[in-house]
């Protein structure tokens, strides 16, 4: 754990473009210890860029990224590879490996990156599974054989696999129907609760970025234009914000059809 | 001006597209040699990859070996010399017609496998996911697939070789009458270690070829369902024309003076 003080995970400034389009256009963010986080933002404002440059998947173009006060912005191989052990990732669509069944899939980090025998590492599985709530039984089917909520639970089992010290959420909750939604916000909440873990989630889902968060900041055209505690939240004083928490067509944000 | 900027774009994507290409070689390549190595998967693309392709690849070389039979026959026996049957299929079987067909069967086959798979493992995320759980996507999806196609193609090579003749001999003794202890005596006084070896040095470069056009273009394949097909059409195109070019290149360097 860092030391109070030292933000698990700092952005300075950073910027990332795709030709001439910009993406990320000097993002400063701060996540403490053991804080939840939810960036808010439409679709295609740059959330996922933003956690794709911090796990290193995209390389920001310019500003600076530190976990637990250590740069990582430009890192490489082992050094990256020994960084990604702290993390845990939920991906938007589960993005669990269809050719491998569904324990391995949880299995696969502890197997791979930490190099720990597959009988235990099956035993590890079974045991995260039930966190999540899903029974032994499913753990030889294939990702296939799922259904999207139970897709989402198994890439959160994968996420929580190796005991990270920081998890992202892609979009937990898109695609699911809302019942099955609130049953994965509530499983986040309680996976974060009993791992004290550091999170930061993104999300367009109003209801869940309430529940899953104590604090939130929203992204627009490629910068955080406010940030503050979820109870804050009606009463940030932001138009922008304010639009968008109650999902209105009229206000300061144009929606670009074209980007 | 407005006739030149559109050659100037396409000059410039191809040689983007040749540095791209370059540099996902040079880190395949590397990770080759850099630990960990993944055995098992190695072993199971092995089978995928040369395995599988064996009646796909024996079929093909039968008929083609047929068929050169046939030709040959109708071409010597205007001058008479149809002893040379034999003798002709071998040659045109081990040094060209074996690796290129089998190239080319396997690239179609191995090679818009590898692209739609990884092509799809692309746009759902799962290489992502790979690099999120501390493992290089590099290490574990192409070096596996790289490594199993040149080792196995040489062997698939070598029974596809087997096949064209035999399939010469069936055509050259039911069909044109030819004697068949004598036709088979003819191959074997007459095929060199060097024929044969040749046919395997150009399958194992057309196996890099595959393996590295298949899983870079699935690697660089964008959107959805359509991304996956585009990636795969070029896997396919792109390592078939290498493949033939590669072959006119080898051969002028193995048997040209």
């Amino acid at each position: 754990m860092a030391a109070q003080g030292t933000p698990k995970i700092e952005l300075r400034g950073v910027k990332k473009r795709f030709g001439d389009k910009v993406v990320l256009d000097g993002v400063d963010l701060k996540i403490g210890a053991a804080e939840s986080l939810v960036v808010i933002g439409g679709s295609g404002t740059g959330k996922s860029v933003m956690i794709k440059c911090v796990l290193g998947i995209l390389r920001a173009d310019e500003g600076k990224i530190f976990v637990d006060g250590e740069e990582v912005t430009r890192i490489g191989g082992r050094a990256r590879e020994a960084m990604l052990k702290k993390f845990g990732m939920l991906f938007q669509g589960a993005a669990l490996f269809d050719s491998l069944p569904v324990w391995e899939n949880v299995a696969f980090g502890l197997i791979q990156g930490h190099g720990m025998n597959r009988r235990k590492a099956h035993d590890v599985a079974i045991e995260k599974l039930a966190s999540v709530g899903l029974g032994p039984e499913v753990a030889m089917l294939s990702p296939s054989e799922l259904s999207g909520g139970m897709q989402k639970r198994v890439g959160l089992a994968r996420a929580i696999a190796a005991d990270p010290q920081i998890i992202f959420f892609d979009e937990p909750t898109t695609g699911l129907d809302p019942i099955m939604a609130d049953v994965i916000n509530d499983l986040i909440v309680s996976t974060v609760k009993n791992l004290g873990v550091t999170t930061l989630s993104i999300t367009h889902d109003m209801a869940s970025a309430r529940k899953i968060s104590n604090r939130i900041a929203m992204l627009y055209k490629g910068k955080i234009i406010w940030d503050g505690p979820t109870a804050d939240i009606d009463n940030s004083g932001n138009p922008y914000v304010d639009q968008f928490i109650h999902g209105r067509a009229v206000g300061p944000i144009k929606m670009e059809v074209r980007g | 001006m407005n006739i030149l900027a559109p050659i100037g774009r396409v000059f410039l994507a191809f040689l983007a597209q040749t540095g791209a290409l370059t540099r996902f070689m040079i880190s395949a390549v590397t990770s080759c040699v850099r630990p960990p190595i993944y055995w098992g998967l190695i072993g199971q693309q092995m089978i995928r990859i040369g395995y599988f392709s064996l009646p796909v690849v024996g079929l093909t070389a039968f008929f083609t070996g047929g068929a050169l039979a046939l030709q040959i026959y109708v071409g010597s026996n205007r001058f008479g010399v149809e002893s040379v049957v034999p003798n002709i299929v071998v040659l045109g079987i081990t040094r060209e017609l074996g690796p290129v067909i089998a190239g080319l069967m396997v690239a179609g086959r191995v090679a818009a496998a590898i692209a739609a798979e990884i092509g799809t493992m692309r746009v759902t995320e799962q290489i992502d996911a790979l690099t999120t759980l501390s493992t290089n996507p590099i290490k574990y999806l192409v070096v596996p697939r790289l490594i199993a196609a040149v080792v196995t193609l040489p062997v698939l090579v070598i029974v596809a070789d087997a096949i064209g003749v035999f399939g010469g001999y069936v055509v050259a003794t039911e069909s044109l009458g030819l004697n068949g202890p004598i036709y088979l005596k003819n191959t074997v006084d007459f095929v060199t270690h060097d024929d044969v070896i040749s046919g395997v040095i150009k399958i194992a470069v057309f196996g890099f070829i595959i393996a590295l056009l298949g899983c870079y273009n699935g690697f660089h394949s964008k959107g959805g369902a359509q991304g996956v097909g585009a990636a795969t059409t070029y896997a396919v195109v792109s390592s078939s024309i290498l493949i033939l070019a590669a072959n006119y290149f080898l051969t002028s360097i193995l048997f040209g003076n």
